[in-house]
């Protein structure tokens, strides 16, 4: 092609590759006036505008970006609240089941002592309210005995007996056979 | 080229001349200049009317524009150069794939009917420009000595061939590079109008009697070719902008 070129050019004595000077300086110009208009008015321009939304989406990501750290955030402290609040929960249990135990033990203590007070002071008065039959019936028996021998034998042996204490020794050797034979 | 004897108006070179049509003070303004002004003023206008209002919610105006200025941005410039060092080139990148995309779509646009790019001195101009941009570029980078083993390709591993290498770089990069880069665009500008050219003028031409048939052929293949065309458009303005920061990149590398 470019030989062909060539040789139509040197056979003739247009030549189509050697630029005519008018065109050149006309080329120049024209494209010097595209040229100057796209590196300082239109580029410059679209490039700004292209920057601003290439800001604006960026913005957008960024601020969904910061919403949702916030979101992640605010959820783990939540999360750590529960958590800490399910332990004080499980420690508030175990404290009220340790102290209902005391207090059930301490409960326990308690009756068993009443308990124990109630039937010794039951076993006081019996042995109290024994004794004072005993006593009671011992002065009756001997009385009555004393009335009765004294009735089998026609005269007063109370005084006597009083004095000897015969009668007192009497059931205490019973007492002590009795006690014996148990 | 018409004395062939028939009469075929057959295209040829003398389709890329153009009359003036005005003279100012001894300079000739003809129909290619006032085409290449035009499509500074279309350029200017659509960016303008796209990106002078920007908002960060776009129109669809604005969104289309961001849509081909992003394709040139990221799908070039980015792509090749990545975007800490390509950034400072987007504008010359952007403006240079615009104007020659209109500069070339002209050749499809009824009433212009004509590539820009089809003479040499626009496609000359641009890739001038990039050349300056990469050399100078490739000078401030690795200073004089770099500078020249960057350019030729300096690499010891390769032993005895490394001279013949060396000056076959230098001349593939220093001098064969610019020209290439204005004349691929410019070639297949100019071969496309020549194309569009010929079809549309065999389609009149042959319109009688038996030949209409071939008419119709003709016709055919200018529809086909003016929807080669625009694709083609579309591809030489993305070549060229790719090859220019293919170069820039060249001139960033670090030689090992």
């Amino acid at each position: 092609m470019i030989a062909n070129l060539v040789q139509l050019a040197t056979e003739s004595e247009q030549n189509p590759l050697m630029p005519p000077g008018p065109e050149l300086l006309v080329g120049t110009i024209a494209f010097a006036i595209v040229f100057f208009f796209f590196w300082k008015k239109l580029l410059p321009n679209i490039n700004k505008v292209l920057e601003e939304r290439r800001a604006a989406i960026e913005g957008g990501i960024e601020e969904a970006d910061a919403m949702k750290t916030e979101a992640q955030s605010v959820l783990e402290q939540y999360k750590a609240q529960l958590a800490e609040a399910r332990h004080e929960a499980a420690r508030l249990r175990q404290e009220a089941q340790e102290q209902g135990a005391t207090l059930i033990a301490e409960m326990r203590a308690e009756g068993q002592r009443q308990r124990e007070e109630i039937i010794a002071a039951g076993h006081t008065q019996i042995e109290a309210d024994r004794k004072a039959a005993a006593s009671a019936l011992r002065q009756d028996v001997g009385k009555l005995a004393t009335d009765l021998a004294g009735k089998l034998v026609g005269e007063s042996l109370e005084d006597h007996a009083r004095q000897s204490r015969t009668i007192d020794r009497f059931l205490d050797e019973l007492e002590e056979k009795a006690e014996a034979a148990r | 080229m018409s004395d062939n004897g028939c009469g075929f108006p057959a295209p040829g070179l003398h389709s890329f001349l153009f009359k003036p049509i005005a003279t100012v003070g001894g300079f000739e303004f003809n129909k290619v200049m006032l085409l290449a002004l035009i499509t500074t003023g279309l350029v200017i206008t659509f960016f303008t009317l796209a990106f002078g209002k920007a908002k960060v919610v776009p129109g669809k105006l604005q969104m289309v524009g961001e849509a081909g200025y992003d394709f040139v941005r990221r799908g070039i410039v980015y792509e090749t150069l990545g975007k800490k060092e390509g950034e400072k080139y987007v504008p010359l990148m952007v403006s240079l794939f615009f104007f020659i995309w209109i500069m070339n779509i002209w050749s499809v646009i009824p009433l212009a009917q004509f590539p820009v790019s089809s003479i040499i001195a626009f496609p000359a101009v641009l890739a001038a420009i990039v050349y300056v941009t990469w050399v100078s570029l490739t000078f401030k980078r690795h200073g004089f000595v770099g500078f020249f083993k960057n350019i030729t390709g300096y690499d010891k591993s390769l032993g005895p061939v490394l001279p013949l290498v060396m000056v076959i770089e230098f001349f593939s990069n220093l001098l064969v590079r610019p020209f290439t880069h204005a004349v691929r665009l410019f070639a297949n500008m100019f071969a496309g109008h020549l194309m569009l050219v010929m079809f549309t003028v065999a389609s009149w031409y042959l319109l009688n009697s038996w030949m209409i048939p071939a008419a119709g052929v003709s016709f055919v293949m200018t529809i086909a070719m003016i929807g080669f065309e625009l694709f083609v458009q579309a591809v030489q303005a993305y070549v060229f902008v790719l090859l220019a920061c293919t170069y820039i990149q060249g001139a960033l590398a670090e030689h090992h």
